[in-house]
C-alpha cells in the first residue's frame, strides 16, 4: 500500500498542471474511458440499481429467500426505526476512531516530515509494512492483546485504571480496533500535505515570537488541512461500513449497522430487502456527508 | 508539537532540568511518532510469536515453543489453498485493473472532452462507498441479475468485483504522475517528428511507468487483503482472507500466521528492494 500517499497526492512530484493548451480534444478520449467506464457501468452501477430495486422488494409469505418486485417503502422504515441504534452506534465509533487516529496520526505525520531526515523513507516503510500483515489476523492479534488474562488488561488492573476489569467484548476494543486499522489511511495523507509545507514559514512563525503552540494551531495545521480532510474521509467512511472489528473485538449485543447488513444478507434467510434498505441508506448517510464535508472545506485534491 | 528552539542559542548554560525540558520539547515529535509505530507492529509482533505456538485446538493463548507450523504451513486443510486463489485474484485483477485505469488516467489529464465532469464523479464515488454496500450491490445483481446468463458466485465473480474496486485507486495514482509530467517533453518528440504512437511508447510511457507499477502494487495489495467485499461474492470459493476470519471463530491455526507473516516479510523486501533500486538509479542518473 505504498501508494496510498499517492491517493492525496504524491508528495514527492510537484504537480505541473498542463496548460490548457496542452490539453486535446478528440474522440481517442472516449476510446480510452470507454472500458474503465464500462466496468464501472456494469460492476458498480448496475449493482446499485439493482441493490435499490432489492430494497423495494416483498418477501413471498412462507418461502424464505424469495422476492417480488415491488415498492414496499416499509423496508426503509424498518432500517430507520428499528436498525436506528445500529447506524447511531456505526457512526459515534467511526467518528470515535477517527478523531483518535487523527490525534495519533498527526505526532507521526509531523515528525516524518519534518524531523525524520534521512530516515523518512524508512519511516514510511514501516507506516506502510504491518499492513501487508491480513487485516484480520491483526484484528485477531489485538483481540489476544486485550484479552482479559493479557498483560494490558492486567496492569490496568493493578493501577486500578480499569472499573469495568474488561476490554475484550466492549465498545472500547472496537473503537481500538477501528482506530488502528485504519491509521495509514489518516497519516499518509497528512504526511503528503506536510512533506509539501514550506518548513521555512513554520520558522517565521517562531521568529516572529509565536509559541510552539500557537506557531501550530495557526501555520502547521491550516497548511495541513487538506491532508486531515482527505485523512479523516478514508479513516472515517470504511470504519462506519466495518463490521468485522465489532465480530472480532466486541460485545455479543449491540452490533453496528454493518454486522446487521453482514447477517441479514448471509445468514439470515429473507433479509435481503431490509438488509438492502439498510446498505442504501448507509451510503445516502456518508455521500450526503462526504459532500457537505467537501464543499465546507473545500477541496480538489479528492476528485 | 512544533517545538521552537528560540532560547536556545543564549549565552547562559540553563539548568539541568530546564535544558531535559527543552530536549524534550525538542524530539516530541520524533518520540511520539516512534512510540506509533512501535503501537503500528505490535499486532504483527503477536502474529509472528503465535505462529511459533504449540496450541492444541485453539491459538489463543501462549502454550509451549514449537518450530513445527514453519516446517509444514500447509498442514492445515484450506490454508495453502486460500492463499493461491488469493494470488490468483490479485495477480488477475491487478492487471486488468492496471491497464483500465491507466487508459482512464490518460484520457483524464491529456483530453478535453464532454462528459469529464461525470467520468470524474464516477472514478470518486466508488472510494467514498463503504465496502460493504459494494458487496452488498454485487450480492444483489450476481444472484437476482446476472444469474440469468449464467454467471455464479465464486473465483470468476471475485475477479470482477476486485477489478472493479481496484480500478479508482490506480486511476488516481497514475493520473498524479501523468500530471506531473512536464507537457514540453512530449511536445518535444512532436517537433522532432515523432509520431504519436512513438511520442507514447518512446517518451511518455517509460516516465509513467513507476506511476503504474505503483498502482499495480497498490492494487494487488487491496486485492489481497480484502475481505468484506470477497465475502459477498465469493459463494463456496475462499480466499486468504475469508480462510482466515471463518478460521478465527475457533482460533486462527498458527500455519495462518507463518503464511500471514511471511506474506509480510517478502512485502517488505519487495519494498525495500524497489527502494534501492530507484535510489541507485537516481544517483546513477545525476552522475
Amino acid at each position: 500500500m505504498s501508494a496510498l500517499a499517492q491517493v492525496a497526492g504524491d508528495p514527492a512530484v510537484d504537480p505541473v498542471a498542463p496548460a490548457p493548451e496542452t490539453q486535446k480534444r478528440s474522440w481517442t478520449a472516449y476510446l480510452l474511458l470507454l472500458p474503465g467506464v464500462l466496468w464501472l457501468g456494469v460492476f458498480f452501477i448496475l449493482p446499485l440499481v439493482q441493490l435499490a430495486s432489492v430494497s423495494l422488494q416483498s418477501r413471498y409469505p412462507g418461502f424464505p429467500g424469495y422476492y417480488y418486485r415491488d415498492l414496499n417503502f416499509q423496508n426503509y422504515v424498518s432500517a430507520l426505526t428499528d436498525y436506528a441504534p445500529h447506524f447511531a452506534r456505526s457512526f459515534l465509533y467511526a467518528g470515535l476512531a477517527t478523531l483518535l487516529a487523527f490525534v495519533v496520526a498527526y505526532p507521526l505525520a509531523y515528525a516524518m516530515a519534518f524531523k525524520a531526515g534521512r530516515w523518512r523513507n524508512l519511516m514510511m516503510i514501516c507506516v506502510v509494512a504491518p499492513f501487508f500483515t491480513s487485516f484480520i489476523l491483526r484484528t485477531f492479534a489485538w483481540s489476544q492483546i486485550l484479552a482479559d488474562e493479557g498483560w494490558v488488561v492486567r496492569s490496568l488492573d493493578v493501577l486500578h485504571l480499569l472499573p469495568g476489569g474488561q476490554i475484550i467484548n466492549t465498545p472500547v476494543a472496537v473503537v481500538a480496533g477501528l482506530t488502528y486499522n485504519f491509521l495509514p489511511f489518516m497519516v499518509l495523507p497528512i504526511y503528503a500535505s506536510l512533506e509539501r509545507a514550506d518548513p521555512r514559514v513554520i520558522e517565521a512563525g517562531g521568529d516572529l515570537y509565536a509559541n510552539g503552540f500557537t506557531t501550530f494551531r495557526t501555520v502547521t495545521l491550516p497548511m495541513s488541512m487538506p491532508g486531515v480532510l482527505a485523512g479523516t474521509l478514508l479513516t472515517f467512511i470504511p470504519a462506519a461500513g466495518d463490521f468485522v472489528n465489532m465480530e472480532l473485538l466486541g460485545p455479543q449485543r449491540g452490533k453496528m449497522v454493518g454486522n446487521v447488513i453482514n447477517d441479514q444478507f448471509l445468514a439470515i434467510p429473507g433479509g435481503y430487502p431490509v438488509a438492502a434498505a439498510l446498505s442504501f441508506t448507509l451510503m445516502a448517510a456518508i455521500l450526503a456527508m462526504v459532500f457537505l464535508y467537501v464543499r465546507r472545506f473545500g477541496t480538489e485534491e479528492l476528485v | 508539537m512544533a517545538a521552537t528552539t528560540a532560547d536556545a542559542g543564549t549565552a547562559y548554560r540553563p539548568s539541568a532540568a530546564k535544558r531535559a525540558q527543552l530536549w524534550l520539547a525538542n524530539h516530541f515529535a520524533m518520540i511520539s511518532a516512534i512510540l506509533v509505530l512501535l503501537y503500528l507492529f505490535l499486532p504483527v509482533a503477536y502474529t509472528f510469536a503465535f505462529s511459533f505456538n504449540d496450541h492444541g485446538k485453539t491459538n489463543i493463548v501462549w502454550q509451549g515453543f514449537t518450530w513445527e507450523h514453519w516446517q509444514d504451513p500447509c498442514g492445515v486443510a484450506g490454508a495453502c489453498e486460500s492463499l493461491v486463489v488469493s494470488l490468483q485474484v490479485g495477480a488477475i485483477s491487478t492487471v486488468i485493473a492496471t491497464v483500465l485505469g491507466t487508459l482512464m488516467a490518460l484520457a483524464m489529464v491529456r483530453y478535453r472532452f464532454r462528459g469529464k465532469a461525470a467520468s470524474n464523479v464516477l472514478i470518486f464515488v466508488p472510494m467514498a462507498t463503504p465496502e460493504i454496500v459494494m458487496g452488498a450491490a454485487l450480492l444483489t445483481i450476481f444472484v437476482q441479475g446476472f444469474s440469468n446468463v449464467g454467471i455464479s458466485l465464486g473465483f470468476g465473480t471475485i475477479v470482477f468485483a476486485h477489478i472493479m474496486f481496484c480500478l479508482s485507486f490506480v486511476v488516481v495514482t497514475v493520473k498524479a504522475r501523468i500530471q506531473s509530467l512536464d507537457p514540453r517533453i512530449e511536445e518535444a518528440a512532436q517537433d522532432l517528428y515523432a509520431s504519436p504512437m512513438q511520442t507514447f511508447w518512446k517518451v511518455t510511457f517509460p516516465l509513467i511507468l513507476p506511476g503504474i507499477l505503483g498502482a499495480a502494487m497498490l492494487a494487488f495489495s487491496l486485492s489481497f487483503d480484502d475481505f468484506i467485499i470477497t465475502n459477498f461474492v465469493s459463494g463456496n470459493e475462499s480466499t486468504f482472507p475469508k480462510f482466515v476470519y471463518v478460521a478465527s471463530r475457533r482460533g486462527i491455526p498458527a500455519e495462518a500466521n507463518v503464511i500471514g507473516f511471511s506474506m509480510f516479510v517478502l512485502a517488505v523486501l519487495l519494498v525495500v528492494g524497489a527502494q534501492v533500486v530507484s535510489s541507485a538509479r537516481a544517483s546513477r542518473t545525476k552522475e
